[in-house]
Order: C-alpha cells, then structure tokens, then sequence
C-alpha cells in the first residue's frame, strides 16, 4: 500500500521536511493544529508532528492509536525536544509492564 | 464471593463443568498472549528509546542549522525556493500480526538522492547541508514511527487483556467453583434426604407388619 506522509509544524522548521519529500502544513497555534490534523488524518499514513503542537493534541493521538494508520509521530521542533515522546514512552511503559524499565537509572 | 444464580440440578452441574474448563484454558491461553506480548514489548520499547534518542539528537541538530542558515533569506524566498520538492518519500505501508493486535510495518523502497527542490544560488550552502541531514533523518523516522506507534498499540492491548486474565482469575473461575460445589452439595443433600427417607418409610411399613 502507498501512503503519504506530512508534518505538521509551528514556523520555517517545516519547510526543511518538505525538501525531503514530505507535505508541509504550517499551523501556529493549537487550535489551527488540531483543525488541521483532523482534516488530513485520513489522507495520510505518517504525519509528523512538532512535540510542542503534540503536547496539547495529546487526546487526539491517543484516539489514532485505535488503529494502524495514521501515524503521528511527534518530532522535535525548532526549539529542540519537549521530552513529550520521552514522557509518552514512559507512560506506555507503565501502563503495560507496571514498572519503568528505561528512564529510572537516569534519574538518580 | 457470590455464586451464580442456577437451579441445583445435574443439568447445570454439567454445563457449570464444561464452562469451568473452558474457562480454564482460556485463562490459561489468555495469560500465555500476556507473557509474549510483554516479552515483545520490552524489547520494542528498548529499541523505541534507541531510536528515539538519535532521531531527536539528529533532528535537533539540523533543524538548528537550518534556522541559522535561512535566517538571512526573507519568508518569501524561503517559500519560494520550497515550494515545489523534487522528491517524495516513497514506502509501503504494510500491517502487521503481533500476537493478533494489527501492527503497521513501513518499508522504505528509495530513500533520497540528495536533489535539493531549489537552485544552489537559491539559499546558502548551510542550508544545503541541513536540508541533506534531514532528508536523511526522515528515512530513520520512518522506522521510529513504526517501532512507536507498535509500542503504543502493544501497551494497550496488553492492558486490555491484563483485565481480561484478571476478570477470568478473580471473579468468573471463582464463581464457576463456587456454584459447582454449591450444587454438588445440595445434590448430596437430596441424595440422603431421599435415603433416610426411604429408611424411615421402611421402618414404619416393618412396624405395621409386625403387630
């Protein structure tokens, strides 16, 4: 199956992306985010989202992960990483497994 | 713990019996999808933090060197110079049977030549190189989208169906045991009821007789 991929991004962050092949939509702020993302969830199988755009959609995502496709993928913006995918692992982790097998070495 | 609500009869105890053992073995098959999905999933997550950790290091980097290198050209330039890529990102877009949860699973068919959508005078040469970075990036991303969102799905599934064992450990096996012995009891009462019935009835028919 062939599937399209985007990135959805606050700034010119984005447009780096879309030299690589992948369609760029730009939103400044959440709302337009979670607008947007909801329009093209269907229409594409990966959709790239900067972490801090991803932090308030987080209901969004947890209700895309139903199902196969799409994938959102929350990447590091502009600013670098937010530690939203970090804080999503761990959440999975102790969801599934009741302990932190990863992260708890680092902290101490 | 309350026992189900059935009329003591051996018609029930023999329903009550097989619905036990199948109950059994299913909460035996239940806890064995458990214990592999978990297996597979510590190790997805190792791999899923792996991943994680170049991608973002990686990412960071040359998005820094594409903010400093397009921080000279003006917004319509930049949107100029990309607005028409020259490559896509090709894959196939597969699914995937972990232990009857759909996974996705993405090969990537051609990953990219390295064509830049602008002219080289366009932009400066950082911005060629940052552009190049994350071209390569994104082949790498795409793998970390199918490891992340297998995870995710995993974490769920694996939640969904520690209920499940627990549902059929602590209350349905329980029950099942418990409305097994009850009606095992009462027959057993009947049964002696019945026979120290018929004693008593004989006793009196021997005393008749007897006068």
């Amino acid at each position: 199956m062939k599937g399209k991929t985007a990135i959805i991004g606050r700034g010119d962050g984005v447009l780096a992306f879309k030299a690589g092949g992948v369609d760029a939509y730009v939103c400044d702020d959440e709302p337009k985010a979670r607008a947007t993302l909801k329009k093209i969830a269907p229409s594409y199988s990966v959709i790239f989202l900067t972490d801090d755009l991803a932090e308030g959609l987080d209901d969004l995502i947890n209700r895309m992960n139903e199902s196969a496709y799409p994938i959102i993928v929350p990447v590091p913006g502009e600013n670098g990483s937010t530690g939203y995918a970090k804080t999503k692992m761990k959440e999975q982790m102790e969801r599934a497994l009741g302990v932190d097998i990863l992260f708890q070495r680092e902290e101490r | 713990m309350t026992r189900l609500n059935v009329n003591p009869t051996r018609m029930e105890l023999k329903k009550l019996k097989s619905r036990l053992a199948t109950a059994v073995r299913g909460h035996k098959l239940l806890k064995d999808k458990s214990d592999e999905m978990i297996r597979r999933f510590s190790m997805l997550i190792k791999e899923n933090k792996r991943l994680r950790d170049e991608v973002e290091s990686e990412l960071s980097d040359g998005l820094k060197q594409f903010a400093f290198a397009t921080a000279l050209s003006s917004k319509s330039e930049m949107e100029k110079a990309f607005s028409m890529p020259r490559k896509h990102v090709d894959a196939d877009f597969g699914i995937k049977n972990i232990m009857s949860v759909e996974v996705p699973s993405i090969t990537v068919t051609e990953s990219g030549d390295g064509e830049m959508p602008y002219a080289y005078a366009e932009l400066t040469s950082e911005a060629d190189y940052s552009v190049k970075k994350i071209s390569k990036v994104i082949d790498k991303l795409m793998l970390l989208a199918e490891v992340e969102k297998t995870v995710a799905m995993l974490a769920i599934e694996i939640e969904r169906n520690k209920r499940r064992v627990n549902a059929l450990e602590y209350v349905l096996i329980p029950q099942l045991g418990e409305t097994i012995s009850y009606i095992k009891s009462k027959l057993d009462e009947n049964e002696r009821a019945a026979t120290t019935r018929l004693m008593k009835v004989k006793g009196m028919i021997e005393e008749r007789k007897a006068q």
